[in-house]
């Protein structure tokens, strides 16, 4: 992925960790990290400890690199002037300067970046709006659920219009319909050519709106790339894959015989059968061999175990979680 | 200058601004700073006691003798205790107390120099410190002269009572610029202000006793000269209020303000290389 990735964009484009570590004291944060990462959503997974807030707080300079160097666009976090002019930063610190209204929340950190009053007003206001947080905005943050405290800190990242935004754990304390809002905010902004960084434990819901995923564990990048991408890498563990057709027996009988299949489960319906095999592609030419040779029909075949869950599951070990 | 350049100075000086403004709204008139403000009023309260009771014939006491207390009060009492603890209390907060709310990094993640965080707190820390300590003093030497009828109100009015209240109105804000300075640092250096406080308050209190070189690394060093009316020395307490080798006068105003600056330089330093690491707090 990397010499693509390098092709593909520029400096100025990219996030960078080079050779990044950090310790706290003998504690390992991360640990000898070499990223590149392209323009779309990009999800940090990885257990509780895994050194997904320490990427992040590396990432916007709140800490410093015990070794390596940190880009982001081409620039380092020591020079604060042009770096947070284009990186918003909504972490996962339940807090807030104490006694402020929602709207002066936002207000004050555009007042910050050295807009005038009535700019900053405005785009406070505009903020407010894309979460969904006008109504409550002139009240104090003090008295917010924690849904709507995350929804104004989200607010107060995107407020200058960031080109790279990044969210710790920003589903956390959203109801469903808060949820879905945010996804769609993420996706779209995705798709407008910004990164979005996100660490989160909802797996099935981190799959939908990625186009990478970096994965995490004890201080290490396990994996980095498309869930399908990084999915072929995982070659110790046999692939899933969901068959659905109207005789299902007898494509498991069949497939009993081959020696690359290692298990092969009936669906309830007796119309699906879930085959696992260490060789895909000698699966394939039977499936097509079967649909040729002996008028097979098939309704469906898909890849069963291509998601993040999965993925995660196989390469770190314990089942992810899924709210 | 260049049109980039005046525009980043303007972008610069918003951001000062704004971080003066909320610092202010944060911790200005809190509830939480009720002991600061009785630091800066006590001595007023007492002062008006005095008064009433010399004006309702229970107290007798004479005008010269009323400037060397109002001496003492500011000399032992401002300058040494009250406004020593109370830049503690108000200094100390601004960084330490933003890390114990975990609400730091919202400054750490503007498009702002960090020295300029560090400028506008401190700006916003000495405006509060020299509005409450100022508004005490004036009371103090207001109440102080008030009660002894026309003489009272012609000492007030007069060049020698004004020199005398422009000059305490001066120490006390230079000692505000001198200790916010300390306790901005200490603030950004230590967990725990009190200790660090507690050897700062020794050091200025032997400062009469330190070396000529050692002298000059002290607040009070600088503020004693500048006050109008010496204590007198036949007791315990001048050795706190009379400095046996005293700056002039016109090197004590820039004498305090190189160090004030040299010690918030440091911070300007410090707070560079500062991480956010809330779990500590």
């Amino acid at each position: 992925m990397t010499p693509l990735i390098e092709s593909r964009y520029s400096e100025d484009q990219l996030i960078r960790f080079e050779n990044v570590s950090k310790f706290y004291g003998d504690v390992l944060g991360v640990n000898r990290v070499n990223l590149q990462i392209a323009p779309g959503v990009t999800s940090l997974v990885g257990p509780n400890g895994a050194g997904k807030t320490t990427l992040m707080n590396l990432m916007t300079g709140l800490i410093v690199p015990t070794r390596g160097r940190v880009r982001v666009l081409g620039i380092p976090a020591s020079d604060p002037e042009r770096f947070f002019r284009v990186v918003g930063y909504c972490t996962q610190f339940d807090s807030f300067p104490r006694g402020v209204t929602g709207r002066e929340f936002v207000y004050d950190s555009l007042r910050l970046h050295g807009l005038p009053h009535r700019q900053a007003l405005d785009g406070a206001d505009e903020a407010i709006e894309r979460v969904n947080m006008t109504d409550a905005a002139n009240r104090k943050v003090a008295g917010y659920s924690k849904g709507m405290r995350q929804r104004i800190r989200l607010a107060q990242a995107i407020s200058h219009h960031p080109k790279v935004m990044v969210l710790d754990e920003p589903l956390n304390g959203l109801d469903p319909m808060a949820r879905a809002e945010s996804m769609a905010l993420f996706q779209n902004l995705g798709a407008e050519g910004l990164h979005v960084i996100i660490s989160s434990h909802i797996l099935h819901e981190v799959d939908r709106i990625s186009d990478q995923v970096i994965f995490l564990t004890s201080g290490y990048v396990v994996a980095e790339g498309q869930v399908h991408g990084v999915r072929d890498e995982v070659t110790d563990e046999p692939v899933q894959i969901l068959v659905r057709c109207a005789n299902a027996n007898r494509v498991a009988s069949r497939l009993f015989c081959e020696d690359h299949v290692v298990e092969a489960r009936m669906h309830e319906d007796t119309r699906g059968v879930l085959i696992r095999t260490r060789d895909a592609n000698r699966f394939y030419e039977l499936l097509n061999r079967m649909v040729a040779e002996e008028g097979l029909e098939v309704e469906a075949v898909t890849p069963a175990d291509d998601d993040v869950n999965s993925v995660y599951r196989y390469l770190i070990g314990s089942e992810g979680v899924n709210q | 200058m260049s049109a980039v350049a005046a525009t980043l100075t303007a972008v610069r000086r918003n951001q000062l601004a704004s971080v003066v403004r909320q610092e202010l709204r944060k911790n200005f008139l809190r509830w939480r700073g009720w002991w600061v403000y009785l630091l800066a009023f006590a001595p007023a309260l007492i002062v008006g006691a005095h008064a009433i009771s010399h004006m309702m014939g229970m107290d007798n006491c004479e005008l010269d003798e009323d400037t060397t207390i109002l001496a003492g009060i500011v000399q032992l009492y401002y300058l040494r205790l009250g406004i020593f603890f109370g830049c503690m209390g108000i200094f100390t907060r601004l960084i330490r107390g933003d890390m114990i709310e975990r609400s730091l990094h919202y400054y750490l993640l503007a498009p702002i120099r960090r020295e300029i965080v560090v400028l506008g707190k401190y700006l916003a820390g000495v405006s509060a410190a020299s509005f409450f300590f100022g508004v005490g003093v004036f009371l103090s030497y207001f109440l102080m002269y008030i009660h002894h009828d026309g003489a009272g109100r012609s000492f007030m009015l007069s060049g020698t009572g004004i020199s005398h209240l422009l000059a305490y109105l001066s120490v006390t804000v230079l000692a505000c610029v001198g200790y916010g300075a300390l306790f901005m640092l200490t603030g950004l250096l230590f967990r725990n202000p009190i200790i660090p406080a507690v050897v700062v308050l020794l050091w200025e209190s032997i400062n009469a006793l330190l070396p000529s070189m050692l002298k000059k690394l002290s607040i009070i060093f600088y503020l004693l000269p500048l006050c109008p009316v010496e204590v007198p020395a036949d007791k315990l307490s001048a050795l706190f209020a009379i400095s046996a080798d005293p700056v002039r006068t016109w090197l004590a105003v820039p004498g305090l303000l190189i160090v004030s600056s040299a010690i918030l330089t440091y911070a300007c330093v410090r707070i560079r290389r500062i991480e956010i690491d809330y779990g500590g707090e």
